[in-house]
């Protein structure tokens, strides 16, 4: 079972913005939608390494800032001719709070 | 199966083969030899490929699918060395293929005019994709490049090397441009637009020399003229490719010798396009070639079919200058003219008659009934009739009014629309009533307008006829995949319909995505703040990043910070305020710009806040290097230093950027403030650039020194530097109201054309309206960005919101 940890709350994070977390893993960004859902991916485009974290975001798309890849914040793949995808992270909201995989917290296991 | 071989991939085998699997497919096995190491390629499209408006990819006939699609064994890059007639097999350096028949189609190649120097490096031809590369690979942008020859061929270079921002002259031989094709007076009025254009033109002009100590550096004249030239081109003409005919010992004369059925001396050669020689003519344009290609596949397939060339019409590629030629202009006895001009259009057009027939058409600047009377010329038609009224055009026969559409309705089906692929307007018609429904289509089954492309605003007149309402002409594209509105549309109906928020634009107009995307919202956003500068809320996160964090972002995601500094003047205490704060934040790199300023590349966005709390605190704001907006005002020293100065041109400078500053753009605006012609400031290359002179100000505009590279054009002249600012405040308004989202001054001044830009600007009641619209909205917008997100609460939201790699440690 996933086990969460707070990280903030909502209101820190601009509808239709992102805040980055640095973690054990890594630089990740946690979206907001216009409709207040939330979605966290690695901070990095798979592309040349951009902040996805400043890109637009539109729907629960976001593009990147560097060159405009776009990519689905569900599922994290690239969308259109584009071919790549970025790890997403468990993400939720508890009573305003944003709470995230505590799998970040540890650094990645040794493959 | 029969064993076919081609020697060489140009249009005219292209489009035999095309015939030959049309109509028999499985009958011959192809062999296809080029000396290029590629296929088949629309070389009347080189020219856009000089320009930079098309690539090479766009204008591939033939590609690598095609060819084995139909089992063609490619041997490209592979030049023929020889014909082996007695064992019917021909050669090359790298292997054999046995034919049954054997067409040669090597081409022409450019004929050079042996002049001392003609073999130095940066003398080229213009007659394939090597020598179109060798010409924008040699980076001509704003270098000087000579053109020898003003026909078809030369014109259409000079204007692709002067779109690439070379300084183009040309250099003609005879005493008009394109003699063959034009008449003295079309040639004057073509020079005329070349000349506006920025071509210079030199006729009556015999090359003596190509001077330069080890590559090209001028042409010599034999009248003694010296023009400077990095790049020299050559396009005097091309010459039939008969070598590998020669040695073969087949017939040859100025080209391979053949007959009606276009078989050489040798009944298994064949021979197409321009190197044959047919009845004593050669062929240099692509219609003949064509028909050529139908009446060899027909030989091939063994039908009875004759060539006959018949007269061709002619344009010229070249944007801006409209011109058509056809038939026999020359004056003689027995013949009459019937002429039409319109000096204030630029409008030249002449019909040549002989027995109340039409034997010759030139026609410049407005080239629209050029296919009506191409086809009375081809069909001998007896003109007697409507003698009265025929320079008019077919609109004006029989009394019909003036629609726009009645002249291709009068069209029989027989006329000609297409002249590259001799398509007519009955094979258009029959297409379009089997299915062929839309542009591409149409080009699909038919061939029409699919190479030079000039005649497509007919074809679709055509399928419009045919169509009714059934016919949608292709509409202006929308702004993105997430509405058909255009950004003109949009723009319009943001007014219109008093829409004040990004969402009730995308509710009204019937938006398809939710949200939008990275292309329309920043568009949306910036059309609004300009419509509504008091009510609209400026939305940050429909900002790109730059403008969203007032910052550059490069590569590694860290952030560039420029200080502004007006008129590009600094103070020591700015310096060492720039100074401190670049050791405080550790700032990777320190860069004077072009812009004069200082940039501070590498700073963490973490730190944009601080260092632009230290900054503010130095009296120092944003330079807006990032922004769709005022970038810089670049400026000399003028009269207060310099002694050549007439005015003070840093001054202007200064009033401008302090006036002009925080504004938002469609996208950014660069200005120039010179102080006398020398031009220091290299203003005339700025979206504004001003020329102090003795008597005041030249104020020249929609300059460009980006991707592309473009004098400014003179907007106006004042005495008065008061009335020099309101010129410029007035400009730069118009353009934030009128211009697309992301066009460049330049590009917008192109739409609209500048004597549309100059009516406004000279209308002191427009004027002034433009000037207080421009302070209302900068009354909002006229601020430093820093102020607000310095603050205490703010600063906090630049850090990220949680670390967690300092949980892990504990």
């Amino acid at each position: 079972m996933t086990v969460f940890i707070d990280i903030g709350a909502l209101e820190d994070i601009p509808r239709q913005g992102a805040r980055v977390i640095r973690t054990a893993q890594g630089c990740v960004a946690v979206f907001r939608t216009l409709d207040d859902r939330v979605f966290a991916l690695d901070d990095r485009c798979p592309h040349k390494g951009g902040p996805l974290s400043e890109g637009i975001v539109h729907g629960d798309r976001v593009t990147c800032p560097l060159h405009n890849w776009v990519f689905d914040m569900n599922s994290g793949a690239a969308q259109g001719a584009d071919e790549g995808a970025v790890r997403t992270w468990p993400v939720r909201v508890e009573q305003g709070r944003v709470l995230i995989s505590a799998e970040l917290v540890s650094r990645p296991r040794a493959a | 199966m029969k064993k076919l071989v081609v020697i060489g991939a140009g249009m005219a085998s292209g489009r035999l083969l095309e015939q030959l699997f049309e109509a028999a497919p499985g009958e011959w096995h192809v062999t296809l030899f080029n000396a290029e190491p590629r296929g088949n390629y629309n070389r009347l499209m080189l020219s856009p490929v000089l320009s930079g408006e098309k690539t090479y990819e766009q204008i591939v006939t033939h590609d690598a699918d095609w060819y084995a699609a139909h089992g063609v064994d490619c041997r490209f890059g592979e030049p023929v060395v020889r014909i082996d007639r007695a064992n019917r097999a021909v050669y090359s350096n790298s292997g054999g293929a046995p034919y049954d028949a054997l067409v040669i189609a090597t081409g022409s190649a450019p004929f050079i005019i042996p002049v001392p120097g003609s073999d130095l490096p940066g003398v080229v031809t213009y007659r394939d994709l090597e020598d179109t590369n060798a010409m924008i690979e040699a980076g001509i942008a704003g270098k000087d490049a000579v053109v020898i020859g003003g026909g078809l061929l030369g014109l259409e270079a000079a204007a692709g090397m002067a779109a690439r921002g070379a300084s183009v002259t040309v250099v003609h031989l005879m005493g008009h441009l394109m003699e063959r094709q034009l008449d003295p007076a079309a040639g004057y009025l073509l020079q005329r637009d070349l000349e506006r254009r920025g071509i210079k033109v030199h006729c009556k002009g015999a090359t003596k020399a190509i001077l330069g100590h080890g590559r090209a550096e001028a042409v010599l004249l034999e009248d003694g003229t010296v023009h400077p030239a990095d790049l020299v081109c050559m396009a005097v003409g091309i010459r039939p490719e008969v070598r590998l005919a020669n040695d073969a010992h087949l017939e040859v004369e100025r080209g391979i010798v053949v007959d009606d059925a276009l078989r050489t001396s040798d009944p298994h050669i064949f021979a197409l396009g321009e190197c044959v020689e047919h009845r004593g003519q050669v062929f240099g344009l692509v219609a003949p070639l064509y028909d050529q290609a139908k009446v060899l596949a027909r030989t091939l397939l063994g039908e009875e079919a004759a060539f006959r060339p018949v007269q061709t019409a002619t344009k010229l590629k070249v944007t801006g200058c409209d011109l058509y030629s056809a038939g026999d202009f020359a004056e003689g006895e027995g013949r009459e003219d019937i002429v039409f001009r319109d000096p204030g259009r630029g409008i030249y057009k002449r019909l040549v008659l002989e027995n109340d027939r039409i034997i010759g058409v030139v026609m410049y600047g407005d080239t629209a009934d050029g296919n009506w009377f191409y086809g009375l010329m081809k069909d001998e038609t007896d003109i007697g009739e409507m003698r009265d009224t025929l320079i008019f055009g077919p609109a004006f026969q029989g009394g019909t009014a003036l629609d726009p559409m009645a002249a291709v309705a009068a069209l029989p089906p027989e006329a000609e629309i297409c002249g590259c692929n001799g398509v007519c307007k009955g094979t258009i018609v029959a297409a379009v009533q089997g299915g062929a429904h839309t542009l591409d289509a149409v080009r699909a089954c038919t061939k029409a307008s699919g190479s030079c492309g000039t005649c497509t605003g007919l074809v679709e007149q055509v399928m419009k006829l045919t169509l009714g309402d059934g016919f949608v002409a292709p509409a202006p594209a929308g702004m993105c995949k997430c509405t058909d509105h255009s950004h003109e549309d949009v723009r319009r109906l943001i007014k219109s319909m008093g829409l004040k928020s990004i969402p009730a634009v995308m509710q009204e107009l019937g938006w398809k995505t939710v949200g939008g995307c990275h292309s329309c919202r920043p568009a949306l956003n910036y059309y609004l703040l300009a419509e509504y500068p008091l009510d609209y809320q400026d939305d940050r996160q429909s900002r790109f990043v730059n403008e969203r964090n007032h910052a550059n972002i490069q590569k590694d995601g860290t952030y560039s910070v420029v200080p502004r500094m007006w008129g590009g003047v600094t103070t020591p205490q700015e310096l060492r305020a720039i100074a401190d704060a670049a050791e405080k934040y550790a700032v990777p790199m320190v860069k004077v710009t072009g812009g004069q300023r200082i940039d501070l590349l590498g700073v963490r966005k973490q730190d944009l806040p601080h260092i632009w709390a230290d900054l503010n605190a130095a009296g120092l704001v944003s330079g807006h290097a990032y922004s769709k907006g005022l970038r810089t005002v670049k400026t000399c020293v003028g009269s207060e230093f310099c002694r050549f100065g007439t005015q003070d041109s840093t001054g202007l400078g200064i009033r401008l950027e302090k006036l002009l500053w925080g504004s938002w753009t469609p996208h950014k605006v660069k200005l120039g403030v010179s102080g006398c012609p020398r031009n220091c400031a290299e203003a005339t290359c700025k979206d504004v650039g001003v020329i102090c002179v003795d008597s005041g100000y030249q104020i020249s505009v929609a300059g460009a020194a980006g991707m592309e590279v473009k004098e400014t054009e003179p907007l106006a002249s004042t005495p008065c530097e008061d009335e020099a600012v309101e010129i410029i405040t007035a400009f730069i308004q118009l353009y934030r109201e009128n211009a697309r989202y992301l066009d460049r001054p330049y590009k917008w001044v192109a739409k609209v054309g500048l004597d549309w830009v100059k009516e406004q600007i000279a209308d002191l009641l427009t004027r002034r309206a433009l000037v207080e619209r421009f302070e209302i909205s900068q009354s909002v917008y006229r601020r430093d960005p820093w102020a607000e997100h310095s603050t205490t609460t703010e600063t906090p939201r630049w850090a990220p919101l949680a670390d967690l790699t300092l949980e892990a440690a504990e």
